[in-house]
């Protein structure tokens, strides 16, 4: 169909800008919250438990943020409402 | 430009699927009955099963059955989980968050048999799911303080706070749904792309990172639905036991 051609185009291209520009942020994030647990746990090993609870929990809550960018990518693939 | 209408919902399993609610399967009279709603039935009826299995003979003696212990394993972390969070009488929040957790656990951790969809890869579970905990906050907060205390803490650090905190509620609510919804939907739809692309070993690599995904996320939920009815159901006793250590006259140290 050449009339949605072109936004077919930059729906793909920004989709995969989203992704990329999208999962910076989270991954210094996450990366940051790893290495700050690491040092928690070498410093105080009994609060290891405690300590894995709150990383995986912040740790998701970080990633939600690269979700809702691959969910805004995956919507201007699959259904986007301007391509038909 | 003009819009048109959306492509008719196929019905072949095979394709490449967003969601589940586009996967029909039959009609029910009006009703038709596609992959999401079939899949939640399945869950709903292998949980049934379960409970109905453990709990049919209960046994108070020395020898209760596997599936009891099981059970009574579960419903003992469960609490200890919720009591890490809301240390007072956390019971009363077991059977919500408890079936919140149960129920995407096991739709999460079914994906490894062949030919089920996880329906909390459809957003319409998942924002059912986070609209119960919408209703659940207000329902605990109000039970456990009373109505006018718990609109008050909505006008908590003063009344300028008022839209922001209603703005919090909601967004919240949002990101509980797509949070489920994307970690599932993004699990299968790259299992389904790497079956196409290296059909050999990858896609069991990224299945098993899948279930870890989905134990995680049915984890998540559970705990923040606790976190945020909790964080109702105490706001005010806080605040109350803050201003009490605030006040001149009583010159105590805080218990916590």
């Amino acid at each position: 169909m050449p009339t949605s051609e072109p936004i077919a185009v930059a729906s793909i291209i920004i989709a995969g800008l989203t992704m990329a520009i999208g999962s910076i942020a989270p991954a210094l994030a996450q990366g940051r919250a790893a290495a700050q647990a690491l040092t928690a746990m070498a410093q105080q090993p009994d609060e290891a438990n405690n300590i894995t609870r709150t990383l995986f929990i912040s740790l998701a809550m970080i990633e939600s943020t690269a979700i809702y960018c691959f969910v805004v990518s995956m919507i201007l693939i699959f259904v986007n409402p301007y391509a038909g | 430009m003009a819009r048109r209408a959306p492509p008719p919902p196929s019905t072949e399993v095979t394709a490449l699927h967003l969601t589940p609610d586009t996967i029909l399967l039959f009609q029910l009279g009006p009703l038709v009955v596609n992959m999401t709603m079939a899949m939640t039935w399945l869950v709903m009826v292998l949980l049934l099963i379960a409970a109905r299995l453990g709990t049919r003979a209960l046994r108070h003696d020395l020898r209760p059955s596997k599936l009891q212990m099981g059970l009574e394993l579960l419903v003992e972390t469960v609490t200890s989980q919720i009591a890490t969070i809301s240390p007072k009488r956390p019971e009363r929040l077991v059977p919500f968050v408890g079936t919140l957790f149960l129920y995407i656990f096991t739709a999460n951790i079914l994906a490894i048999v062949p030919g089920y969809v996880p329906p909390t890869g459809s957003l319409s579970t998942t924002a059912a799911l986070a609209l119960c905990v919408l209703i659940a906050v207000p329902y605990f907060g109000i039970r456990e303080q009373g109505l006018g205390a718990y609109l008050r803490q909505y006008a908590e650090p003063n009344v300028v706070m008022l839209p922001f905190n209603i703005i919090g509620e909601l967004s919240r609510t949002l990101s509980l749904a797509i949070r489920l919804f994307g970690n599932v939907m993004s699990g299968t739809l790259i299992a389904a792309v790497l079956i196409a692309i290296v059909p050999f070993f990858l896609p069991a690599l990224m299945q098993a990172l899948g279930l870890l995904t989905g134990v995680i996320q049915a984890y998540i939920f559970a705990i923040l639905a606790t976190v945020y009815i909790a964080s109702a159901v105490t706001a005010h006793e806080e605040v109350a036991a803050s201003r009490a250590a605030r006040s001149p006259s009583q010159n105590r140290e805080r218990s916590d």
